[in-house]
């Protein structure tokens, strides 16, 4: 469970995650309808059966290759990235290749381990939706979380210009 | 030296209120100790052995006396009045309460100090040459890029947390006195038809497996070193280990791989930044570059200096050539014997201070050998800054003596540490205090370092020292022939370790072999390289019981 933070505020979250169980394959899994966050290895098995439905999200692990998506982000509505453990930062540089060389711009949310003192980071490298780990507090991470610095020195997703090169 | 503007200030006060937040939640239970400690890191908190440890950054060890004297105030302040530099030009404050970080980060802000990403899987502090800016074999000043770099490296969003730490150093001069081949990436400036740029090497390192690094890059323009170090960065994010720290550093990735399978990967990822924004200006580089400028040096006429031998010990060994004519730059020592190396009071942070504003610019540098330069100083002046210094207890004349070694703080403070680092330093000190002999075995790198992560760069120096731990016994394994500079290596292990009692006498006797051996000019590391290790080896454990011999003698005892 997570409380969905998007447009810097609390949302409700109608997108469910297909996760693989015991015993079951990609390849032979049951699809459930509705909005679904699709593991990669369930989109690649399946992207016939998938191609028809109007809203699609996809899961990324952290050692799952985004390249691997590279010519399909344009079919998927959510893409969502996971964190494991706060500390494994390869989410980082999905989320930048997601925005920056793949041109994806649709929903790109943090799940996993989200906690309040990595959501500036997050919000730079282009994710705008976030699930806050339960019990963490909501409120203060919506109201401090996304600005403890109030400009940057590199080019990121957020802001592609470096303050260099911002200077008056 | 540079200069904050609003963008640099309004960040480091912004870090400060951030970090006061961080420790209120941590307090409050909000935020749990795993959760803290990256956090904490990043702000240079360490939990030690005795109490936190505090890390200061000096980026490329620059300092101006305001800063010192802060320094000076927050140890005597918030600690017990001393602090200790590092191998990495940083400050270490052993003793602060995490209560009172908050604080001291606030008072350091005002001077433009922080303790910004000095420990933690993150970018480092950059480093560079201690002469940066007066050396006479300086190609380029690496000051102005490093400042940009540094800039570059502050909280950075893609490469927070990457699998283990990442260091940078960089060297502008014709003799390589950053350890570039030791770091994550190492950077030598140059300059090929007309245009500056830089040599990157990449995947160097000490610590438990060290590796000398390689040439990533002949030649790189220096304008496009962020984009650069970003598809260094992010090849490393994405394919560096992390299922085991021992192995999360990048010289592991590029080991993996292989140095040329890892170049093209880096250069494909660059084919996409590579001219693209994070390309650096000429105009950002001359706004940086014009904090950089040269003081406004006097002519110096002829100097006649006094003719007493102390000062001139201190001549010899502390003060270098500096490319203006009538100045020097002089090496205040933190090596005095019996302190612990690297070690420095509040009260003589203040007369360094003092001395820095007197007589040179209001500046000073600290190198990674952990002493202080200052980097300016009139030919005329020398005596005085002698006898003051002299008087503080930081003329010791044995920079780049035997007993001007790098040691780190080891076992009495560190919480890695597998021995004590600071009682063989001392020891060693001891066993050869008497002047004229040290003079007579001259230039020669003695690195001690407490465990293998190597923070007292035992690989590199010509005489190695680590601290091992046998059976919950502290024991010490000597290495000989490493080197810093342009010819960078490893040193060799000489054989079984020894008992801390029995270090001084290790290397009295390599000494010894080298006195005897050398031939006239010939340097303790000419001598090793022309004889070689075995004639060492033999004296060191002549009559020394070892296997099955040892054994008898432990049964009998």
């Amino acid at each position: 469970m997570s409380q969905l933070i998007k447009n810097g505020a609390a949302a409700a979250d109608s997108w469910k995650t297909l996760e693989i169980g015991e015993g079951e394959t990609p390849e032979t899994l049951a699809l459930p309808a509705g909005d679904v966050i699709f593991p990669l290895a369930v989109w690649q098995a399946r992207k016939s059966e998938l191609a028809g439905r109007e809203r699609l999200g996809l899961l990324l692990q952290p050692d799952d290759k985004v390249e691997d998506v590279a010519a399909d982000v344009a079919r998927f509505a959510l893409i969502a990235v996971n964190f494991p453990k706060f500390v494994d930062g390869r989410g980082y540089s999905t989320a930048a290749l997601l925005r920056q060389r793949y041109g994806y711009t649709g929903e790109l949310r943090a799940v996993g381990n989200v906690l309040h003192d990595q959501l500036f980071f997050m919000k730079r490298v282009g994710f705008d939706s976030y699930a806050l780990t339960d019990g963490k507090n909501l409120a203060y991470a919506i109201e401090r979380g996304f600005s403890p610095f109030g400009d940057a020195y590199q080019g990121a997703t957020d802001q592609p210009q470096p303050y260099f090169r911002r200077r008056a | 030296m540079y200069k904050y503007d609003a963008i640099d200030r309004q960040l480091i006060n912004e870090r400060v209120a951030q970090f006061r937040d961080q420790v209120h939640r941590w307090k409050a239970g909000e935020l749990a100790d795993d959760e803290f400690r990256p956090l904490r890191l990043q702000n240079g908190l360490y939990i030690q052995r005795h109490a936190p440890m505090f890390r200061i950054a000096v980026p490329y060890g620059m300092l101006n006396s305001a800063q010192l004297r802060a320094m000076a105030s927050v140890a005597r302040k918030y600690d017990r009045g001393y602090g200790h530099f590092t191998t990495r030009h940083n400050l270490q404050l052993n003793w602060p309460k995490i209560e009172d970080v908050p604080e001291i980060l606030a008072e350091l802000a005002e001077v433009e100090v922080h303790a910004i990403q000095t420990s933690g899987n993150c970018l480092r502090n950059i480093t560079t040459d201690q002469f940066a800016g007066v050396a006479a074999d300086e190609i380029i000043d690496p000051r102005p890029l490093a400042e940009i770099m540094r800039q570059w490296t502050t909280f950075h969003p893609e490469f927070a947390f990457l699998p283990r730490k990442f260091k940078i150093a960089i060297s502008g001069t014709k003799e390589d006195r950053a350890v570039t081949w030791f770091h994550d990436i190492g950077l030598h400036l140059k300059v090929v038809d007309g245009q500056v740029g830089f040599t990157v090497i990449v995947g160097g390192g000490l610590g438990r497996t060290p590796i000398r690094g390689e040439v990533i890059r002949d030649f790189l323009p220096w304008q496009d070193i962020l984009s650069y170090c970003e598809a260094v960065l992010r090849v490393y994010n994405r394919y560096g280990r992390r299922d085991n720290a021992y192995k999360a550093r990048i010289k592991i990735l590029v080991q993996a791989l292989g140095i040329d399978a890892f170049r093209a990967q880096v250069e494909a990822e660059w084919a996409h930044g590579k001219g693209g924004p994070m390309t650096i200006t000429q105009a950002e580089y001359d706004r940086v570059a014009a904090h950089f400028t040269a003081p406004t040096y006097e002519t110096v006429g002829d100097v006649e200096l006094p003719d007493e031998k102390p000062f001139l010990n201190w001549l010899v060994r502390n003060t270098h050539a500096h490319k203006v004519p009538g100045y020097a730059a002089v090496t205040l020592s933190l090596k005095k014997h019996g302190i612990a190396p690297g070690d420095i009071t509040s009260e003589q942070m203040d007369v360094v201070a003092d001395l820095a504003d007197r007589y040179s610019f209001g500046e000073l540098r600290i190198s990674h050998e952990q002493n202080i330069i200052l980097a300016d100083v009139k030919q005329t002046d020398l005596h005085a800054v002698w006898q003051q210094a002299r008087a503080a207890g930081l003329a010791t004349p044995n920079i780049g003596l035997l007993t001007g070694m790098i040691c780190c703080p080891g076992g009495d403070f560190c919480d890695l540490a597998n021995a004590k680092s600071i009682p063989i330093a001392n020891a060693i000190q001891a066993r050869f205090d008497d002047l004229d002999y040290l003079f007579d075995i001259g230039e020669i790198d003695l690195n001690i370092s407490g465990c293998m992560n190597a923070c007292g760069h035992h690989h590199v120096g010509h005489i190695g020292v680590l601290g091992v731990d046998k059976n919950d016994a502290e024991f010490y394994q000597v290495t000989l022939g490493g080197r810093q500079g342009n010819d960078a290596k490893l040193g060799k292990v000489i054989g079984p370790s020894f008992a801390a009692d029995e270090m001084p006498d290790a290397v009295e006797k390599i000494i010894q072999v080298y006195l005897e051996s050398r031939h006239e000019d010939e340097r303790f590391i000419d001598t090793f390289d022309r004889i070689g290790i075995d004639p060492f080896k033999n004296r060191v454990y002549e009559g020394r019981a070892h296997g099955k011999a040892k054994a008898a003698q432990k049964e009998a005892a």
